[in-house]
């Protein structure tokens, strides 16, 4: 399925094209609101609620939607700018700790309560969520750009290994932190348990609240969603565009290499961070053990499965992949050995499948499931005029068959040296 | 006056960020010198057994690190596979020798067993690489560059799950069949299983190297390494030269692997993409598709992973990754070309 968002031809559903995915996505969110809203008050027939709490229970709805908020980061970093980062779980970590230590009775020394949900005895920082939300954010995006600074000048596949090689480091930081010179920086492996809950105003969430949790959590992937869209459309956007495309010529008209590709990191790491926050409060509590590589892994999966750049599919992969996930595995699973009679653990093969997801659609549809126009151009097209893909099947032909090349195979190799072909290559995405 | 500016144009003025560069980089140095000296006085015997251990890891990392450096510098790919294949290798090793053929104890038929077990997993894992990059990367030789960075990270996943299968979710230690008296030399205890691992290592590298400089095949791979379409001209066979790189690398991550199954022991589904991020780490040290640089990255960073896990002011080894990462984060900050390597304008 190829829908072309730019072109202007009018859809079959009388909806201007340019608002056909973000209509889809708000009605798609309230249906799903009003159906959690529905199961919370009772309205549902028991065996529909259980079938719900089966195959999509409220939390890992809910779940999903931070799933889209960190991806639609990491869309910002591999998507638009076109640098791999393969630590992004570093930010999601970062952002987790940061609401344990500013909204729990961690730090129980000091009693700092600032529109908290708790009451004013309770010992430690207890700041309300959307000031921490905004902490959150900053401290990510800060670590984003210390991170990027001094690596940004090198090549691309360094950068994807300097970003892992953080990845690791900042997990190990608060797995192991639990006595940095004496100081008890994230409690080990222990985690910070509990993290505040949510309060809007006077009124504050409980653990049965998931529908207004949820209805939070959609206004955040919104707004970064928002933000994606706009800086996209404005020049720094263009800016991003134009290094993945080629670094060199964006270089040469002026566009500030290092500049850009630092706010690229800064602005991915920010989502992080918000959704490392929103998560915490989610779970109630962070643990170093979740953020593993796998994560990391699993948001590129997302991102690379919906179309790099496109925020619409994006959206969509990551929506997927996390109900796969957690949920969609464990059930497609059990009917599927209901069905047989076998015992087959399918959950236990999630890397055989997130794997490859990555590489059969690197194989044979690199530009994702619903692709952004203009990756799908830069990606595919070029192949078929014979810069890359088409010259490298005449090498080939030439090279197995030994067969005197017909005229066209000449005129195509003799057109584009591979040399171009070559330069092309370093530049792109 | 035109003298100056002359003089001016020949030597440019040292700004400020590149003092300051300059100054970190030799403050960084001497921290780690005091360190260095601050354990070996601390305790001679500590420290000696610690660098002696992180020798011998340091061997296998230089065999897992050639295979990074050969891929990388002949098709400018971070196989990030590879990690993953050296495990698999651990675990055929394993199986073949405890499972299959049933030995559980050190004797003469066991260590003429560990040798075929050596050739065996060096086939396997030098064919599982060749089929890799058949399946995976050779349709993507001429694609962006993300491209195949991303199929590989996947393959690593594929990987690493059928470790998973194979050998179940938690670490599984294996019994040794080497040797396992020590000898002493001056209050340092040495174990024959290290000296087994340079035994091993060593001529591998030797034949790794005669290989790559002295023959035919050799050479077709360092042409291809410089410039395919030229190679191709000159009548090399590409694709094959390529799978011939691909099955050395394999082959010495597959010895790498029996040997840590023999000298470690413990295996685990996730071993890979930690030694394999370390060994990766030592080819950037040394020089990314150096092969010199591969062996001198690979031992220097056993070296200092031994020592920070077992001398007298190591951090320990709960720190030994962030430890690693840092090492390869400053490196690239401050000596991205590695030690061995030559600067290339490739860097933008």
């Amino acid at each position: 399925m190829t829908v072309h968002l730019s072109s202007p031809a009018p859809s079959r559903r009388g909806l201007p094209r340019h608002l056909f995915w973000p209509v889809g996505y708000a009605v798609a969110a309230l249906l799903v609101f009003l159906l959690l809203f529905a199961k919370h008050r009772g309205y549902l027939s028991p065996a529909f609620s259980d079938f719900l709490q089966q195959w999509l229970s409220p939390s890992s709805i809910i779940e999903a939607v931070v799933w889209v908020i960190c991806a639609l980061g990491l869309n910002t970093v591999v998507g638009y700018a076109g640098l791999l980062d393969l630590g992004y779980v570093a930010f999601w970590a970062i952002g987790g700790y940061t609401a344990g230590w500013l909204m729990s009775e961690f730090f129980y020394q000091v009693n700092v309560h600032v529109l908290g949900s708790v009451p004013q005895a309770r010992p430690g920082i207890h700041l309300s969520f959307w000031m921490v939300l905004a902490v959150g954010a900053a401290l990510c995006a800060l670590f984003g750009a210390l991170i990027g600074a001094p690596t940004l000048r090198l090549r691309s596949d360094y950068l994807a290994l300097v970003t892992l090689g953080f990845g690791e480091i900042i997990p190990q930081v608060f797995t192991n932190g639990e006595n940095i010179g004496g100081f008890n920086l994230s409690n080990g492996t222990k985690g910070i348990v509990p993290v505040d809950p949510i309060s809007v105003g006077g009124f504050r969430l409980g653990p049965f609240d998931l529908h207004w949790k949820y209805l939070i959590f959609v206004g955040l992937a919104v707004l970064i969603a928002w933000i994606s869209l706009r800086l996209r459309e404005g020049r720094l956007g263009r800016a991003w565009l134009a290094i993945r495309e080629d670094e060199v010529a964006a270089s040469a008209m002026g566009v500030p290499l290092m500049r850009v590709k630092l706010a690229a990191y800064a602005i991915g790491a920010l989502a992080g961070g918000i959704g490392g926050v929103a998560f915490a409060t989610h779970v109630n509590s962070v643990s170093p053990e979740r953020f593993n590589f796998s994560i990391s892994i699993i948001l590129l999966a997302m991102v690379v499965l919906g179309g790099m750049g496109n925020v619409w599919g994006v959206i969509l992969g990551a929506l997927v992949l996390a109900w796969v996930n957690s949920t969609g595995l464990q059930q497609l699973g059990n009917a599927l050995n209901d069905l047989t009679g076998r015992d087959i653990n399918l959950p236990s093969y999630n890397y055989l499948i997130f794997g490859s997801v990555l590489v059969l659609m690197m194989l044979f549809r690199r530009e994702g499931f619903l692709p952004e126009s203009r990756t799908r151009l830069v990606l595919r097209e070029h192949g078929r005029e014979g810069i890359s893909g088409e010259a490298t099947l005449d090498y080939e032909a030439a090279d197995d068959m030994a067969t005197p090349g017909t005229g066209e195979d000449i005129r195509v190799v003799g057109e584009e040296p591979p040399d171009a072909g070559e330069d092309v290559r370093e530049g792109r995405i | 006056m035109t003298q100056i500016t002359h003089a001016e144009t020949l030597r440019p003025p040292l700004r400020l960020q590149d003092i300051a560069f300059r100054v970190s980089a030799v403050l960084l140095l001497a921290a780690v010198t005091t360190w260095l000296v601050a354990s070996l006085a601390a305790s001679p015997v500590q420290f000696f057994s610690a660098a002696l251990a992180g020798l011998s890891n340091g061997a296998l990392y230089a065999l897992i690190a050639l295979g990074y450096t050969l891929v990388y510098g002949i098709i400018e790919l971070i196989n990030f596979a590879h990690g993953d294949l050296f495990m698999l290798g651990t675990l055929f090793s394993a199986y073949l020798l405890t499972v299959w053929l049933g030995q559980a104890a050190s004797s003469a038929v066991a260590w003429v067993l560990v040798v075929v077990a050596l050739l065996a997993a060096m086939a396997f894992c030098a064919s599982l690489n060749v089929v890799i990059e058949l399946v995976a990367y050779r349709k993507l030789r001429r694609a962006p560059r993300l491209a195949p960075l991303i199929t590989a990270v996947g393959m690593s996943f594929i990987l690493q799950n059928i470790g998973l299968k194979w050998n179940g979710s938690f670490p599984r230690q294996w019994p040794s069949l080497l040797p396992s008296e020590a000898l002493t030399v001056g209050g340092v205890k040495i174990d024959y299983k290290i000296i087994i691992v340079f035994v091993v290592t060593i001529p591998l590298l030797l034949l790794m190297s005669w290989v790559v400089t002295r023959t035919r095949q050799g050479r077709a791979m360092r042409a291809t390494a410089q410039d395919q379409d030229a190679a191709r001209l000159m009548g090399i066979d590409v694709n094959r030269t390529i799978s011939f790189t691909f099955a050395l690398g394999g082959a010495m991550a597959g010895a790498a692997g029996v040997m840590y199954q023999q000298t470690v022991g413990s295996t685990k589904f996730d071993l890979g993409f930690q030694l394999g991020l370390i060994a990766f780490t030592a080819a950037v040290l040394g020089g990314i598709g150096n092969l010199t640089g591969a062996v001198v990255g690979g031992v220097l960073i056993g070296l200092i992973q031994g020592l920070n896990d077992g001398a007298a002011y190591g951090l320990g080894q709960k720190w030994s990754q962030s430890v690693v990462f840092g090492i390869l984060i400053l490196l690239l900050v401050f000596r991205p070309q590695g030690l061995l390597g030559t600067p290339s304008g490739d860097r933008g």
